[in-house]
């Protein structure tokens, strides 16, 4: 297995954050030549979908396809906007992308302006994440000096200016159309969909939104092919993919291995289990995709569709694993107050529904749970899902439904002993 | 003690330094969105002004980016990381949320309360330290994990802590 071919591709390398490591292995040898060759956003486009490359922000929306909706064009002002506010719990690939790679998310973005005819871009970098943000102005003001940036690139007719703007605290600003609104100078509340950003985006103008590890992931793709790219994956599930690997294991981190992984070869590249101790459950994705017990994830493969067969979602590729200490409700206690704390308040369901979940695991939690609690807190998930403006709502309700139908029994014990099971001080 | 003009015609405002970083923000938007610079523009106030945002520092911006004041107090109350009363000269935010929490947060969060003698949410009665809960901070991979000031911190041990805290002045 071949690791971090992709977005990571200069991190072996002294100072991997500079315009001249990146130019190392090949960096903006791409944009030079489709400036070059004046080549045609189209093929572009086709070269994307022939990848496979899927959306690395969560949602895993075609890449190839989103840019095809662009009207480009449409006279007047459009964005490409990177989302790098990188807020799931569990994820922490995009800051490393930006810290050890910023010049291919800056080539990455112009590729991306070029193809949907935006002349600007914006990269959110969460307000938290100051190293990153220094590594990616800085990488852009190399990239101006190099004559990249402005006005008529490299003598070409394309002029592409690159901002970055910071949040400040809002893990609803990674969604996409609150994101916008936070670009905007406000409140970061989602937008009503319909109109997509392709039509009504940024300043009201079209505009496609793109994950850090999406944008940092074309530049490569474009320089081997879109077939190279889908072939280290799995059939409809292309290239390869950051794991970020938290929780009871040896060696914590991002992992960079090709999308088909076995579940186990991650685990062992992450220095295996703590202490050597049973493997209990694994959230796959990040806290908002449904949990799934640790046999069972032995046999999965880290894709898209692989993950899916085993009753969960790639997500943001954030691997929370957790050993046999754990006390899953205690667990689940967490993800609803996390939820219940950045829901924006918006739709009753979600504003209402966070608030009760997060109220009554916390009761069986310490004790003072009952057994009507049990079928109130799946009434009160089932009653968010689907009722909502944007996701927030289904990823506060997965989580529960998921922990309560695989480890009924330990939230039972808490209701009949009022005492964990697995025992003092866990996890 | 802050020694930002807050009052007056908007060439006068906080000071020539700040208005000009205000300034380069504003020209990264097209015209007429210089409301976009709202928060950009609270975290350099609020770093020229003790690490907290006053209502008149509020006022002066809202004046400045000639938006609606209501305006510029929504945002500021949206977001975790503006500080809406006075806090510590060192802010430390601690990550409780799940990697971490497997990790110990529990342990780091008794610790520093414990060493600073103050809780969550409090601040130092030298005024030194506030000390924060915080949701994830993207840093998953180093947990458990705390941010002081600008920095992070991971892989957090009481020895770790304690080495961190003395270099502080
Ligand atoms: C509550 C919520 C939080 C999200 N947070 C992020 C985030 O931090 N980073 C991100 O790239 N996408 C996030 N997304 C997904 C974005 O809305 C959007 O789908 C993504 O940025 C599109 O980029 P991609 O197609 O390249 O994945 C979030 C979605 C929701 C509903
Ligand atoms: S689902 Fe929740 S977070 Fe999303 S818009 Fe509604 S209230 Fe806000
Ligand atoms: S859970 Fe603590 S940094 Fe992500």
């Amino acid at each position: 297995m071949q690791l971090d071919q992709i977005c990571f591709r200069t991190r072996h390398l002294a100072k991997p954050w500079t315009m001249e490591s990146y130019r190392s292995v090949g960096g903006y040898e791409m944009l030079e030549k489709i400036l070059k060759e004046k080549t045609r956003p189209e093929d572009i486009i086709e070269e994307l979908k022939d990848s496979a490359l899927r959306g690395r922000g969560g949602a895993g929306f075609p890449t190839g396809l989103k840019w095809s909706f662009m009207p480009r064009r449409l006279p007047g002002a459009k964005y490409i906007v990177c989302n790098s506010d990188e807020g799931e719990p569990g994820t922490c690939k995009d800051r490393d992308i930006l810290r050890f790679n910023p010049h291919q998310v800056v080539e990455g973005m112009i590729i991306a302006g070029y193809t949907i005819g935006a002349q600007s871009g914006y990269n959110y970098i969460r307000g938290e994440f100051v190293e990153p943000f220094e590594r990616f102005e800085a990488a852009i003001q190399e990239a101006r000096e190099a004559g990249y940036l402005g006005k008529n690139i490299l003598g070409s007719k394309f002029s592409f200016e690159l901002y970055t703007q910071p949040g400040a605290g809002a893990y609803i600003c990674g969604e996409e159309t609150a994101l916008l609104e936070s670009i905007e100078g406000k409140k970061g509340q989602p937008r009503y969909k319909p109109p997509f950003p392709a039509g009504y985006g940024l300043f009201g103008r079209p505009t496609t939104v793109n994950n850090t590890e999406t944008l940092a992931s074309v530049p490569v793709i474009l320089q081997y092919g879109g077939e190279w790219f889908h072939e280290i994956g799995t059939p409809n599930n292309g290239g390869s993919k950051i794991f970020s690997v938290s929780g009871h294991v040896n060696q914590p981190g991002n992992y960079e291995v090709p999308l088909g992984t076995p579940f186990s070869e991650l685990l062992e590249l992450a220095g295996g289990m703590k202490h050597g101790n049973k493997i209990k459950a694994v959230i796959p994705g990040g806290t908002s995709t449904p949990v799934i017990p640790g046999e069972a994830m032995m046999d999965v493969a880290m894709s898209y569709d692989g993950i899916s067969r085993g009753g969960s979602m790639l997500g943001a590729g954030s691997v929370i694993v957790m050993d046999e200490t754990t006390c899953m409700v205690k667990a689940l206690e967490r993800i609803a107050e996390f939820y219940y704390e950045e829901s924006c308040g918006q739709c009753t369901p979600c504003r209402e529904g966070t608030g009760w979940l997060y109220r009554v695991v916390k009761r069986i939690e310490h004790g003072e749970g009952t057994q009507q609690d049990l079928d109130r807190l799946v009434d009160v998930a089932n009653n968010i899902s689907g009722n909502t403006i944007c996701a927030l709502g289904e990823a506060a309700a997965m989580p529960v439904i998921s922990f309560i139908k695989h480890f009924r029994d330990e939230f039972q014990h808490h209701i009949d002993h009022k005492c964990c099971q697995v025992g003092e001080g866990a996890p | 003690m802050s020694d930002l003009q807050l009052t007056g015609s908007k060439e006068q405002l906080f000071n020539a330094d700040i208005r000009q970083q205000i300034d380069q923000w504003v020209a990264k938007y097209p015209s007429g969105q210089s409301q976009a610079a709202v928060i950009p523009a609270l975290h350099i106030l609020q770093d020229a002004h003790q690490g907290w945002l006053s209502d008149p520092l509020m006022d002066a911006l809202a004046e400045y980016l000639s938006m609606p004041t209501i305006s510029v107090y929504e945002v500021a109350t949206f977001y975790t990381m503006f500080e809406l009363k006075p806090v510590g000269k060192h802010k430390i935010s601690i990550c409780t949320n799940i990697s971490c929490m497997l990790n110990g947060s529990e342990q780091v969060v008794e610790h520093i309360e414990s060493r600073l003698g103050v809780g969550l949410g409090k601040t130092t009665s030298d005024g030194k330290f506030t000390i924060k809960e915080v949701e994830c901070l993207g840093a998953c991979c180093g947990a458990p994990m705390m941010q002081l000031d600008r920095d992070y911190h991971e892989h957090l041990t009481a020895e770790r802590i304690d080495q961190i805290l003395d270099g502080i002045s």
